[in-house]
């Protein structure tokens, strides 16, 4: 396991943080949140264009970068730190992931290039409306037609649904249930007999959609009936990388509540010089130094390939699900009333890790994984 | 006769180790008869000068002459736990009669040392003492009471920091001594602990004498030369918990330092309940079912949790440290994270436990094990700097925030609100 980074992701994190801080400050992150579809087609392009995000992991042999995960979970951190709002997370984490576990070589070689290269943004549907986040709540009937398939159902929380180019969804062979005949399709975003419709979410940085399967012609991805195993590993692959975004968020929001305690002067000195804002915010740096070493051991984990990746990954997720939003509270509470308005920034990384805390599952879910998966 | 090595290498240093040990270790040897030869020839602190036991080598070949003697199963010169650290102090801080007089017997193990900081009225505000140290007649006469000291009944000598001025600032009235601890005027009690083992000493003294050369630096500087008795502790704080690694090899050398050890150990026997016992966890909840309970689980998966992270970010800080880049927060956070982990397997060996909890000795869980866990842990968030120091500490040195404004150092210490003495 790796517990220092090399110069060179140190020197890539550094160029990383610049370039978002200069594309996303919250004037921007604002911007966006207000828009339906929540990103822009050319900050997106931009970001992929300098930088290449989009095919951090992806293999060069598929037009990406060929890196792992843990760059992937640098350029996480700093997205979470910046607040990006981006389909990032749904397109490269959870969409590009799962047709590398899933697809065959073809089909890796025809979907994999063009995410690598920004031009098609893609998402995985697997949740439904009974909010469950493993293979055996999936409901959604795949029906054999013609040597394609026809999908039929409904998913909902999916990541950046409403406006995904590309949709990897998890469905079942009807009159099968649990784990057993699960497989992966991909469909287009505009495909006949498929509704999509944005949610009212809470966090309007990272927006949310439903999914109407009403006969969705689409194609299989990988194995038929084989897709829990590949969506299980993608799933505890895109928890690891989601602890690594919500440490970035989760530390920037300490450094706001530090800076804003300096600068506040009550009864004539800074609120920085009284000890229970100093105590406060030396538990929030226990809190959010030990979720990091937990986000970048389940990064390592995954870049290894690690056995233990299940255990650690699901360690991560709700170790630093608790610390994000417990700094997010304290960070409110140390700036006051003004901590309570629209206008400061607070409430929106509030908000991501609100939505973080529960999305791919809750703390307790995960804290129960961790222990099976270490076989307690 | 030491002889002088001009541009030592590694290499050199090695081979001349190895060659002295050659013609002189022999595990038949006794304890002090082996370090004294190993005091004269400088090996057994390579890193000291040459004029006080020492090779005058770079700290960096220490490693390299542990390593000839790891070889040989050669035991070291004595400097665990108040030795060490009056030996550090000493060499930094006390003059030619200090050296002569105390460094060798401290390195040959003869002398047991202790530290005499602490008071009831000054735990987290050491530089509060009250004790005080009169010159008269051209001795100090030393009156007051110290706590906590480790291992008091048996010192030779104490580590005394105390009042020499109450009309100066508080920091500026202080003066530190070496105190002979065989004298009438000094009084060892032990101190009985909630979880009923005595590892500490209340010291009375009622005018206790020094010869005034025992004064360690000038009057009024024992601030200084307390700080760097408090950054050799903080620095070899693990090391000095750790040490008690008995080797089972055979020899008359081994069963004296093994007897050494025990004694040396003796106090810290409670060290591991009082951290929690996290290694216990799994075993007793799949004994007694629990394990079977979603509540307890979850309870031992937070646990677990936050005892790897604790683990992952000191090994963050070790990765850093061994990659020569300055110290990031990860490094000062172990002390306060360690809190977190007892107490929180405290109360998760309480939920496994059940009714039992409430039983101890013979009759609790693990023959009292659990018991002694629970009843202990409360002492981690204390001892070494509370948990609000530390806090302080983070907040002040590594968060760099604003110091409280106080009202303890800008007046004499005379005019200062203190605790009264019951």
């Amino acid at each position: 396991m790796q517990f220092s980074f090399t110069s060179e992701q140190e020197e890539f994190r550094s160029v990383l943080r610049r370039f978002l801080q200069e594309k996303s400050p919250p004037s921007a992150v604002r911007r966006l949140m207000e828009s339906d579809a929540g990103w822009e087609r050319d900050g997106w392009v931009e970001l992929n264009h300098q930088l290449g995000l989009t095919g951090v992991h992806i293999p060069e042999a598929f037009g990406g970068q060929g890196f792992g995960f843990v760059e992937l979970g640098i350029v996480l951190e700093e997205m979470g730190r910046a607040l990006l709002c981006a389909p990032y997370f749904s397109t490269t984490v959870l969409a590009a992931t799962a047709i590398m576990n899933a697809g065959s070589k073809a089909q890796q070689e025809a979907l994999l290039p063009p995410i690598a290269l920004g031009e098609v943004v893609a998402t995985l549907a697997f949740t439904e409306p009974n909010g469950r986040w493993d293979a055996a709540g999936i409901e959604t009937t795949a029906s054999p037609a013609g040597g394609r398939f026809r999908l039929d159902g409904v998913k909902s929380f999916v990541l950046d649904g409403h406006t995904a180019d590309l949709i990897v969804v998890a469905a079942r062979t009807p009159g099968s249930s649990g784990e057993d005949r699960v497989s992966l399709f991909t469909t287009r975003g505009d495909a006949p007999g498929l509704a999509r419709r944005a949610l009212k979410v809470m966090d309007p940085t990272r927006k949310q959609a439903r999914l109407d399967f009403n006969g969705v012609e689409a194609d299989l991805l990988g194995e038929l009936g084989a897709g829990a195993g590949p969506l299980a590993k993608t799933l505890v692959q895109a928890a690891a990388c989601l602890a690594s975004e919500m440490v970035g968020g989760a530390e920037r929001l300490r450094v706001s509540a530090l800076d804003y305690a300096n600068l506040r002067m009550q009864f004539g000195r800074p609120i920085a010089s009284f000890q229970s804002m100093k105590h406060k915010q030396a538990d929030m740096l226990v809190d959010v130094e030990l979720a990091k070493s937990a986000a970048y051991a389940a990064a390592s984990a995954a870049a290894e390939d690690d056995p233990e990746l299940p255990a650690i990954a699901s360690l991560a997720k709700a170790c630093a699900s608790d610390a994000y939003l417990q700094t997010a509270i304290h960070t409110i509470q140390i700036h006051g009333g003004i901590g309570f308005t629209w206008d400061n920034d607070t409430h929106l990384w509030f908000k991501r890790a609100k939505s973080s805390e529960v999305f791919l599952g809750d703390p307790a879910l995960h804290r129960e994984r961790m222990l099976q998966a270490w076989g307690v | 006769m030491v002889e002088t090595v001009s541009e030592p290498t590694e290499a050199i240093v090695r081979g001349q180790a190895r060659a002295w040990l050659e013609a002189n270790w022999s595990p038949e040897l006794g304890l002090v008869e082996w370090r004294t030869r190993l005091v004269d020839s400088g090996w057994g602190m390579p890193s000291w000068p040459s004029a006080w036991h020492g090779r005058g080598l770079p700290a960096a070949f220490d490693a390299v002459v542990a390593d000839e003697m790891r070889r040989v199963g050669a035991v070291s010169v004595a400097r665990s736990g108040v030795r060490g650290l009056a030996a550090a102090t000493l060499l930094e801080h006390g003059g030619d009669f200090h050296k002569q007089k105390f460094l060798r017997r401290i390195l040959t193990g003869e002398d047991n040392w202790c530290q005499l900081f602490s008071e009831p009225g000054s735990g987290s505000d050491l530089a509060g003492a009250l004790t005080r140290a009169e010159l008269s007649e051209g001795r100090w006469v030393i009156n007051g009471q110290k706590v906590w000291t480790t291992s008091a009944h048996h010192a030779d000598w104490g580590l005394l920091l105390a009042r020499t001025d109450s009309n100066l600032p508080k920091h500026q009235g202080l003066s530190y001594f070496v105190l002979d601890m065989r004298q009438s005027g000094v009084e060892v009690h032990q101190l009985r602990q909630m979880n009923g083992h005595a590892s500490f000493n209340q010291v009375f003294f009622t005018d206790a004498e020094a010869p005034a050369q025992h004064l360690v630096g000038e009057v009024g500087a024992g601030w200084a030369v307390a700080t760097t008795t408090l950054m050799h502790e903080r620095r070899g704080a693990d090391g000095m918990r750790l040490w008690g690694a008995a080797s089972n090899l055979k020899g008359r050398i081994y069963d004296e330092e093994r007897a050494e050890i025990a004694t040396v150990n003796e106090p810290y026997k409670w060290y591991p309940q009082r951290a929690g016992r996290v290694d216990l966890v799994l075993e007793r909840a799949k004994a007694t079912g629990a394990i079977s309970d979603p509540v307890v689980r979850q309870e031992i998966a937070k646990l677990l949790t936050l005892s790897r992270t604790a683990e992952w970010t000191a090994r963050r800080a070790r990765a850093a440290q061994a990659l020569g880049r300055p110290p990031g927060p990860e490094g000062s956070l172990g002390k306060l994270a360690a809190s977190h982990v007892a107490r929180a397997a405290a109360r998760v060996h309480t939920l496994i436990a059940g009714a039992d909890a409430m039983l101890t000795g013979e009759d609790g869980p693990l023959s009292g094990v659990i018991a002694e866990i629970l009843v202990s842990v409360p002492a981690v968030s204390i001892a070494g700097g509370t948990d609000e120091i530390q806090r302080n500490i983070i907040a002040e040195r590594v968060l760099r925030m604003p110091k409280e404004p106080r009202s303890d150092d800008d007046r004499p210490f005379r005019d200062v609100p203190k605790n009264r003495l019951s």
